[in-house]
């Protein structure tokens, strides 16, 4: 089983450096969505089934299709002509790989971590996970209803055509 | 099922610090590394989803649901933002017909 954790996170690496250096947008969408089915795997893997299948919902079904949408719209499905110039590339590939050395550093220092709690198989299903969020989180999951309103109304207004310039 | 639920308990918790940070690090190159805006978003949605799957590791290794729905409410704002953050996108080609980020410079100062 501990195969699949390694095969899954090749994956994903794999497509998350493509969705960095493909030339075409549309590949960089597609390849994002493998990486991003490739997450709902390691959800599964970790037993949490309820968010597995928020990702998908959520990430592949309507985030991408939206990022989709957008580029079909805007009609920037064509290979990229401007590039950032070479020195700024460079810096920004060595300020990653430095990012990473120095996370994996500090994290290499710590104290060995053992899993606090005998391990429960029920954890991550929707029931638990459900009577989690409405006895404890109530009042934020509420709230958060308001920020979606706010989004949305944001949203709406910036995707308005601007009405000022017809007064200048 | 049991099967693939016992996966967690053979795989130290430092392999999914490891693959957060790697993803993390990915995205936060493809931040530096493009001038189109709508791939700097995506970046941005790949370090979201490695810090997601890294607090839903912890969750799972502490056998705590707050950690999942903590995680739920992390991916609730990733949609808001990638609603406005698209919805700022098609403004700036309605205005300067163009996503190359270089052309709001002006946002620096």
């Amino acid at each position: 089983m501990t195969f699949l954790f390694y095969m899954l996170s090749a994956i994903m690496i794999i497509s998350a450096l493509f969705v960095v250096f493909s030339k075409n947008p549309v590949d960089s969408v597609i390849y994002l969505i493998i990486c991003f089915i490739g997450m709902a795997g390691q959800y599964i893997l970790l037993n949490a089934q309820f968010l597995a299948v928020v990702h998908v919902i959520v990430y592949t079904g309507a985030i991408m299709v939206l990022f989709l949408f957008v580029i079909m719209l805007l009609n920037l499905n064509k290979e990229i002509i401007v590039r950032k110039s070479k020195v700024t590339r460079i810096s920004a590939v060595i300020t990653g790989g430095i990012f990473f050395l120095v996370m994996v550093a500090a994290t290499r220092q710590v104290i060995e971590i053992h899993p606090r709690y005998p391990f429960s198989g029920t954890v991550g299903l929707v029931s638990e996970v459900g009577k989690t969020l409405f006895h404890e989180f109530l009042l934020p999951f509420e709230i958060s209803s308001v920020l979606f309103i706010s989004a949305m109304i944001g949203a709406v207004m910036f995707g308005k055509k601007d009405e000022v310039k017809n007064f200048k | 099922m049991k099967d693939i639920s016992s996966a967690i308990q053979l795989i130290p918790l430092e392999h999914y610090i490891l693959l957060s940070v790697a993803l993390f690090s990915i995205g936060l190159m493809g931040v530096l590394f493009r001038r189109n805006t709508i791939i700097i978003l995506m970046c941005i949605e790949l370090m979201f989803n490695s810090v997601n799957l890294l607090v839903t590791a912890f969750a799972a290794y502490h056998s705590d649901p707050s950690g999942q729905v903590f995680v739920f409410f992390i991916m609730i704002v990733a949609a808001a933002e990638v609603a406005v953050g698209l919805s700022i996108l098609v403004m700036m080609k309605r205005n300067v017909d163009s996503v190359d980020i270089n052309l709001l410079n002006r946002l620096k100062w």
